[in-house]
């Protein structure tokens, strides 16, 4: 059973800050969902793999040699706010 | 003087889109299709799709054009890239006509899900067209666009297609780079092609497979492969599997004869058919939307309005300033689904949700291996019911999920699937997937081109 407190916690951990009255339909909707997911209780998966990918690729390398990239002009092109060339984010300290 | 040339053509299909009711569009691109139409005309520019209109879902990266992917938190967003999809359309000449609707970040069965408003259904404008490549399968169906690219998660492509009375196909997973399309669920998705007829898809999916040194999980497969030299009528002595899971008690009557129909006429063309079980399709939806939360809530933590996208009001710390920008830019499905998926990893529970989920999606996988020794096709609704109406299904997520019971097995298990019209509900059309063995997307193209140049359900929607 999630209660609205649990959705608050998880919309920390998710970086999503909750309105109130979001949390509720939250909670009502998360129980409904997992409700269902708990069939998968009842499926017998004893000593079965998991599938991570489908199609069985293992490690792919390449050469280590250099190509072009994006200069910095168009990496940071579509950031909102810059300074002498960079990123601006919030401060840390 | 030249007529009809490809400038002319494009011009009439913007006037189409410029005065369209569908919402099938979040961006057009006037100018530089109709420089790439003209370019075409002077014989400057020439390929295999030259003067070929096409839609771009908005999840695939598309160099100077803007790409939200239907969300609020990429706006402002214009990419410096092209995706390798992107790059293999222009290099063959492509008239690029703008960027699709979709539900946002892919998370949706009816394009509902958009924070540029929902897309409409050419067959009936109160019904939805689908999703979550709703906007690529109205542009063709709706005549805005000749071809589109979509994606497929979990029925992306082929739900849509479906409802739209059009031809998608979902390529094996591998087939087709992802380097540039936004990811949702990374394990699952394909960039699928959507057309009016399966020899446009089959040119289409010819252009855009192939591996990519850029996408890591990509394979060659397709290097050596033509696929429209599969265009062929001839499905003598194919078997074809009749899985009796996708023919739930709940669906739709007339799709269920429609589909039935369909398999009768692959008969009468010269194939067999047999029932056959896929005893783990009972599971596939609990095991596909964890392991889709799961994946979509480490995907999406990229967005935080940084590098890109929503930067809105005055910084504080980080975890604040993201966790703001997060719930301001991100609609209430991506919330739930990256909650949920937050909430499945977290301590104490991976075992139970997603570890669960990776286990028994190997079940799901070794029922079509095991189906695939006996049968060569297997053939199912797309859907099982038509396209319902806009805001039936929308306040209540459970029942939405729902909806993609026939298509998400097929991305677990990463095996090609194409839907091809096979009917009428009113004058809903009706779709039938052809699933194949990983890698038969040549049998699968022979197989639905044999089916519709013997049926007459490729048509198109009154008012157009």
């Amino acid at each position: 059973m999630i209660t609205e407190k649990d959705v608050e916690h998880i919309g920390v951990l998710a970086c999503i800050d909750l309105k109130h009255e979001e949390t509720g339909l939250f909670a009502k909707q998360f129980n409904s969902i997992l409700d269902y997911f708990r069939e998968l209780d009842g499926v017998n998966t004893d000593g079965v793999e998991p599938t991570y990918h489908v199609i069985g690729l293992t490690n792919v390398f390449r050469e280590d040699v250099a190509e072009g990239s994006l200069s910095q002009e168009e990496a940071t092109a579509n950031a909102a706010r810059k300074e002498k060339g960079f990123i601006k984010g919030p401060r840390i300290v | 003087m030249i007529m009809a040339g490809y400038l002319e053509s494009s011009y009439r299909t913007f006037e189409r889109i410029e005065q369209s009711k569908l919402n099938a569009f979040i961006t057009i691109d006037k100018p530089g299709a109709l420089e790439t139409a003209k370019a075409e005309d002077d014989g400057r520019l020439a390929g295999r799709l030259a003067g070929v209109t096409v839609a771009i879902k908005d999840c695939i990266t598309t160099k100077g054009l803007r790409t939200t992917c239907g969300s609020r938190i990429l706006e402002g967003y214009t990419p410096p890239f092209d995706a390798e999809v992107v790059a293999r359309l222009r290099k063959e000449g492509a008239v690029i006509t703008g960027k699709a609707n979709m539900d946002e970040f892919a998370m949706g069965t009816s394009t509902e899900n958009s924070a540029y408003g929902p897309t409409r259904n050419p067959w009936d404008l109160s019904r939805v067209p689908g999703g979550s490549s709703g906007g690529s399968a109205a542009a063709v169906a709706g005549l805005e666009s000749r071809m589109a690219l979509g994606t497929d998660t979990g029925g992306s492509v082929r739900c849509p297609a479906a409802f739209c009375g059009v031809v998608g196909i979902k390529p094996t997973y591998g087939l087709v780079s992802r380097y540039g399309v936004i990811a949702y669920a990374n394990s699952l998705e394909q960039v699928g092609p959507i057309a009016r007829n399966v020899s446009d898809a089959a040119l289409l999916l010819d252009v855009i497979a192939g591996g990519d040194p850029k996408d890591s999980t990509s394979v060659s497969e397709a290097d050596n492969v033509c696929y429209t030299d599969y265009l062929k009528e001839d499905v003598k002595g194919l078997t074809i599997g009749v899985p009796k899971e996708y023919f739930s008690e709940g669906m739709d009557k007339k799709v269920e004869r429609a589909v039935w129909d369909g398999i009768m006429k692959l008969q009468e063309l010269g194939a067999d058919y047999r029932e056959i079980s896929l005893p783990g399709t009972k599971h596939a939806l609990s095991a596909y939307y964890i392991i889709a939360m799961c994946e979509a809530s480490s995907n999406l933590a990229r967005f935080d309005g940084l590098r890109y996208g929503l930067r809105t009001g005055k910084d504080e710390n980080w975890h604040n300033t993201f966790s703001r920008i997060r719930a301001e830019g991100f609609g209430a499905e991506v919330k739930r689904r990256v909650m949920l998926g937050t909430y499945a990893l977290s301590e104490g529970y991976y075992g139970k949700y997603y570890l669960k989920a990776l286990q028994v999606r190997t079940l799901i996988r070794d029922d079509f291996a095991r189906a695939f020794k006996d049968v060569d096709v297997i053939a199912a609704p797309t859907m099982p019911m038509p396209a319902f109406k806009i805001g039936e299904r929308v306040d209540d997520p459970l029942s939405m999920y729902l909806a993609d019971v026939n298509t998400l097995p097929i991305n677990l298990a990463g095996v090609p699937s194409i839907s091809v019209p096979c009917g009428f509900a009113g004058r809903l059309p009706i779709g039938m997937q052809l699933v194949g063995n990983l890698f038969d997307e040549p049998l699968l193209i022979r197989t639905a081109y044999t089916f519709e140049s013997n049926t007459d359900f490729q048509k198109i929607p009154g008012g157009f």
